[in-house]
């Protein structure tokens, strides 16, 4: 069966329109349609900006027309940016650039926030040639599992409308799984990438730290933050993570290593390859459905040739008590900058001290404060060592277990969330509920690991994803692996039932 | 069992500039000492011979030629402002009297 125009994958797109089969205006078109028809449903969108979008596609044509894609895969595809990524919106005089996109960051306390200047992440996918349609919604500051702590309500997952697309990226991934977008960006703090994706049956890549650039995507945990690429392929996630990567001297952490051609290492060949499966990593708790899918996959790679041998990781479980002291206590930090004064929202208090406390009371949501606080409390004094240093000590433990492991296999094979998509409001009144989303990806962010999860099919109708996890730096592997499951599985055309409406 | 009183809750708004209305004290005081108690498990583990992680990455300092570049112009810089007074941030009253 042929997918609509609006459900196939980069590289397919990409021949289509360097052999001038399909233009970019047709394919944008396709996709703002598909936008205009779901996107206010799923409210997988918070700014659409289609005649800047439309404008950009017809010069892509332009240069399409001149031969202009050679070593360009991305020229002409439409994409999507989390609405973490500041976009553009203001010239050097301080005024509306025509087009410009506001920035949220999914929360009141930067409603109608316009940057000034672009993130180095739509700076290289404009370089790229890459058409952006609009920016995705996300739960408040990329806090959350599940894409309803944003301050502009839940997004729905396609799959099924009464479930959450995953988050704190479920705007990126609905749309990409949706059809509303051929690729977009999301933000992997403790698997904001990894578990939209698996939630919603796409590809999902969180680069090793370090890898791409942070410059212009709003903070949360600094030390654990990395941006990476949704997609329908593991291939095109690839490609997209070809424009991204590399050295950007705007990020001081962005590290200056050569980058790979990610996709010449996609032989579809695992032979020889020892794949570690760690025993902790399939706890109790975890539903039937997930590890029979997750463990037919491994045997799938087993089938093509890997090694597959178990491996122990024996502090997996102290890794949610580990990462809830540390992202917390760099948020702390990072969102004391919202103080309403430079830019943002403002209570508009007669007097300073009560407009810094009631302009965060009122703009920030439930979970973003709670995190302030539980970050604020495990740096104050008195409990600084007994939570902050501890937590970094056992950050060293948990990133010397995977290095140790790393040295004796080529990947690590896992899954990556837990349970399939759940029904929205599900888990709200619980926050250690909601965490334990998390467990399998966090401990990756961690230890700055790449991490990738990939569709291993469907449970009860909803998918499930494959997560492989590598060395630093070592994207190509990983890539190669999850690509190499990806052709032998025959999962890569599943689409959710809005793609055939 | 960690403890959180209210007075710690409203200490660590404090902390935080965060205006927390009762609701919100007594919903984070249950909920805080619910996390607090799943992350005490960390205590138990003996980490006396562990140095901390703070970054995965090894950074060194970079250095770069001094050059002046463009950067932002201040009318951009001001233009999110909620509060301006041209070249100016304006903010409200920082000392107030009896304070």
């Amino acid at each position: 069966m042929t997918l609509p125009i609006a459900d196939r994958t980069i590289t397919e797109l990409g021949e289509l329109l360097r052999t001038r089969e399909l233009s970019s205006r047709e394919l944008t078109d396709a996709c703002l349609s598909r936008i205009d028809r779901d996107a206010g449903r799923l409210n997988s969108f918070l700014a659409i900006g289609a005649e800047a979008a439309q404008r950009a596609a017809d010069d892509a044509d332009m240069a399409l027309a001149r031969g202009g894609a050679e070593g360009r895969p991305l020229l002409g595809i439409p994409y999507a940016l989390k609405d973490i990524f500041v976009t553009r919106a203001l010239d050097d005089a301080g005024q509306d650039l025509p087009g410009g996109l506001p920035t949220t960051a999914g929360s009141r306390i930067l409603e109608g926030y316009r940057s000034p200047y672009p993130s180095s992440a739509q700076e290289r996918l404009d370089m790229a040639g890459a058409i952006l349609l609009g920016k995705t919604n996300c739960d408040e500051f990329a806090m959350g599992s599940s894409n309803e702590n944003s301050a502009y309500g839940p997004v729905r997952n396609p799959w099924d409308e009464t479930t959450v697309p995953g988050g704190s990226s479920g705007g990126s991934s609905t749309a990409v799984a949706g059809g509303q977008a051929v690729f977009a960006l999301g933000t992997d703090t403790g698997g904001s990438i990894r578990q939209p994706a698996s939630l919603t049956g796409t590809v999902g890549l969180k680069p090793t730290y370090g890898r791409v650039s942070r410059w212009g995507m709003i903070a949360f945990a600094s030390s654990l933050d990395q941006c990476g690429p949704f997609g329908r392929s593991v291939r095109d996630v690839a490609l997209v993570l070809g424009a991204l990567a590399g050295h950007d001297p705007r990020d001081s952490t962005c590290v200056n290593t050569p980058v790979s051609d990610y996709a010449t290492a996609l032989t579809g060949d695992v032979k020889g390859l020892r794949l570690g499966v760690p025993r902790e990593y399939f706890v109790a708790g975890m539903q039937p459905g997930v590890e029979t899918a997750v463990r037919a996959g491994i045997e799938t790679l087993r089938g093509l040739g890997a090694e597959i041998v178990e491996v122990s990781l024996p502090s997996t479980d102290r890794g949610l008590a580990t990462y809830y002291i540390i992202a917390p206590a760099e948020a702390s930090a990072n969102l004391a900058r919202f103080d309403g004064v430079r830019y943002g929202r403002s209570a508009a208090a007669e007097a300073l001290w009560e407009n810094y406390t009631h302009t965060r009371g009122s703009g920030f949501g439930p979970e973003v404060k709670r995190r302030i606080m539980l970050g604020t409390y495990a740096l104050s004094a008195g409990y600084y060592d007994a939570y902050y240093v501890k937590a970094q000590q056992v950050r060293t433990l948990i990133k010397d277990e995977f290095d140790a492991v790393l040295e004796t296999v080529d990947a690590i094979l896992a899954p990556t969330s837990p349970n399939v998509a759940f029904k929205i409001g599900a888990k709200v009144d619980d926050p250690l509920a909601m965490y334990l989303n998390d467990a399998c990806t966090l401990p990756v962010n961690i230890a700055g690991l790449p991490g990738i999860s990939v569709s291993c099919g469907l449970s009860g109708g909803l998918p499930v994803g494959l997560q492989v996890i590598g060395r630093a730096f070592d994207e190509a592997t990983v890539l190669r692996v999850a690509d190499a499951y990806e052709r032998a599985a025959g999962f890569a055309d599943l689409r959710p039932p809005t793609a055939h409406a | 069992m960690a403890t959180i009183s209210r007075d710690d809750v409203q200490h660590v708004a404090h902390l935080a500039r965060l205006h927390l209305t009762d609701d919100e004290v007594d919903r984070m005081q249950t909920q805080l000492s619910n996390i607090l108690d799943a992350i005490e498990t960390l205590r138990h583990l003996d980490t006396s011979h562990v140095g901390p992680t703070a970054s995965v990455i090894q950074l060194e300092n970079v250095m770069r030629e001094d050059e002046v570049v463009s950067g932002l112009t201040r009318d951009a810089a001001l233009a999110n402002a909620p509060l301006r007074d041209d070249p100016f941030l304006r903010v409200p009253t920082v000392l107030q009297e009896g304070r």
